[in-house]
């Protein structure tokens, strides 16, 4: 590692590595780290034995809650999510899509009551995995991963 | 089956148990369902969904209750869809959900503890209707396996041209055959799911001698913002008797109605023409309907 070292390592926080090359500032929004608080370092085009090439994200003091993980999990799916506690690994999560995705998009067809009724939150199912394919679980519109991802709530 | 909100809730034998119920009632026979309440929340205009339903629920001994629109209702005063559903799920046994919103019947069978039916949900599914349709190409044919069905309408809008077609899943067909105008496709999102082979077509008069049913739709004028495409869409379409006079001998139009100028009047006094025959099937179909859901 010390060889390849591209950016510092963190202290408490959270790393996320395997983000498909390019991808990372799509995190960066997830996140709402546009302006940061703490430290933030990003590490873009890095040589991976698995992918070829991979986007990591550190962000110091920062945890991610479910919902930010289910919407990494979208961008970035195969993603791992790790907990960083005194410059140390306590937990290190392969993101997962769930089949049930509620009040995370937005559906992108107005007429869905979803959209109109305050109280329908969103719900999409996952259809297919590879290509993503989602459906809205009340007026059943499909949308890709690149539809779901212009439409996070 | 509890709520029907899309066809995809009804089972081949729900579906089969409709019918033999829908032929007891279309008989003369009857049923009674007695101290139960059926609510008629209409949001959105209807003739005879909303009046069949009403005829139906009255005809099994039950009492009626809703609106067939929302003036007049506390909706006007900002009351929301959820709570005016919550108000019907308290006054009655089973509410029947029109709405001009996809999905409005699926959110209101998850906030009502009483059974909800679909009367149409803007775009997205009209169940009921579908069943209607599927009784008449029955009571028509002595069966649906079997049959070439041709499609002919608003593909992209129509409810109910979505719950006819996946409701033919059901069943063993020949083959269904749309036929649309250059360049507009069937929804991929339903075409997906049906088992059956289906082709794409923009002459009618290519097809129309192959064909057992010719299904035909409104063009839905209300949900284009186009007014190009919805132009290319009305001039694409109209059965004539020139039309008609190809069909098999024994092909049926149907039409779930309102008919706008897509059918000829003419049309209407030929054999071929079944949808004022279809459409009086909506009050024993419907009578099934309810019954199978409140009767047990």
């Amino acid at each position: 590692m010390a060889k390849n070292l591209v950016i510092s390592k963190i202290q408490n926080g959270t790393v996320i590595d395997h983000i498909p090359a390019g991808e990372v500032f799509k995190v960066v929004r997830i996140l709402d780290l546009t302006e940061p608080k703490g430290t933030i370092s990003i590490a873009v085009n890095v040589d991976s034995r698995k992918y070829g090439k991979k986007d990591i994200l550190k962000t110091e003091g920062r945890k991610l809650n479910d919902r930010e993980i289910n919407k990494i999990a979208i961008v970035a799916p195969n993603a791992t999510v790790n907990t960083i506690k005194n410059a140390k690994v306590v937990k290190k999560t392969q993101v997962k899509i769930p089949n049930v995705l509620v009040d995370i998009i937005k559906c992108p067809n107005p007429a869905c009551i979803t959209n109109n009724e305050e109280e329908a939150k969103s719900k999409f199912y996952v259809v297919a995995e590879d290509p993503l394919v989602l459906k809205c679980a009340y007026c059943n519109t499909e949308i890709t991963r690149e539809e779901a991802i212009a439409n996070f709530k | 089956m509890f709520d029907l909100v899309s066809i995809l809730d009804v089972k081949k034998r729900d579906l089969e148990d409709i019918f033999s119920l829908s032929d007891k009632f279309s008989s003369g026979k009857s049923a009674k369902i007695s101290g139960k309440t059926v609510a008629g929340a209409f949001f959105e205009p209807s003739t005879r969904t909303a009046l069949s339903f009403e005829t139906a629920a009255k005809k099994l001994g039950m009492q009626y209750i809703g609106f067939r629109s929302t003036e007049g209702l506390s909706i006007e005063k900002g009351e929301s869809f959820a709570d005016t559903i919550r108000m019907l799920d308290a006054y009655a046994d089973c509410i029947i959900v029109r709405h001009r919103f996809d999905g409005a019947a699926k959110f209101a069978s998850e906030i009502a503890e009483k059974p909800v039916i679909n009367a149409g949900d803007g775009k997205n599914e009209h169940p009921t209707q579908a069943i209607i349709d599927l009784y008449t190409m029955r009571k028509t044919f002595g069966g649906i396996n079997g049959l070439t069905i041709g499609i002919m309408g608003d593909a992209k809008y129509a409810r109910t041209i979505n719950s006819l077609l996946l409701g033919l899943n059901l069943f063993d067909i020949e083959k269904a055959v749309f036929i649309v105008p250059e360049g507009i496709k069937p929804k991929e999102e339903i075409t997906r799911q049906l088992n059956y082979k289906y082709q794409i077509l923009s002459n009618a008069y290519e097809v129309i001698g192959k064909l057992d049913v010719l299904y035909v739709t409104r063009i839905q004028k209300e949900r284009y913002a186009d007014p190009l495409e919805l132009k290319r869409m009305e001039e694409a379409y109209k059965v004539t008797t020139q039309l008609s006079e190809r069909m098999k001998e024994n092909a049926v139009i149907l039409h779930p109605l309102p008919r706008v100028n897509e059918i000829d009047k003419e049309v209407d006094y030929t054999k071929h023409a079944k949808y004022f025959q279809q459409a009086a099937y909506g009050v024993p179909v419907r009578m099934a309907i309810l019954y199978k859901i409140l009767g047990g």
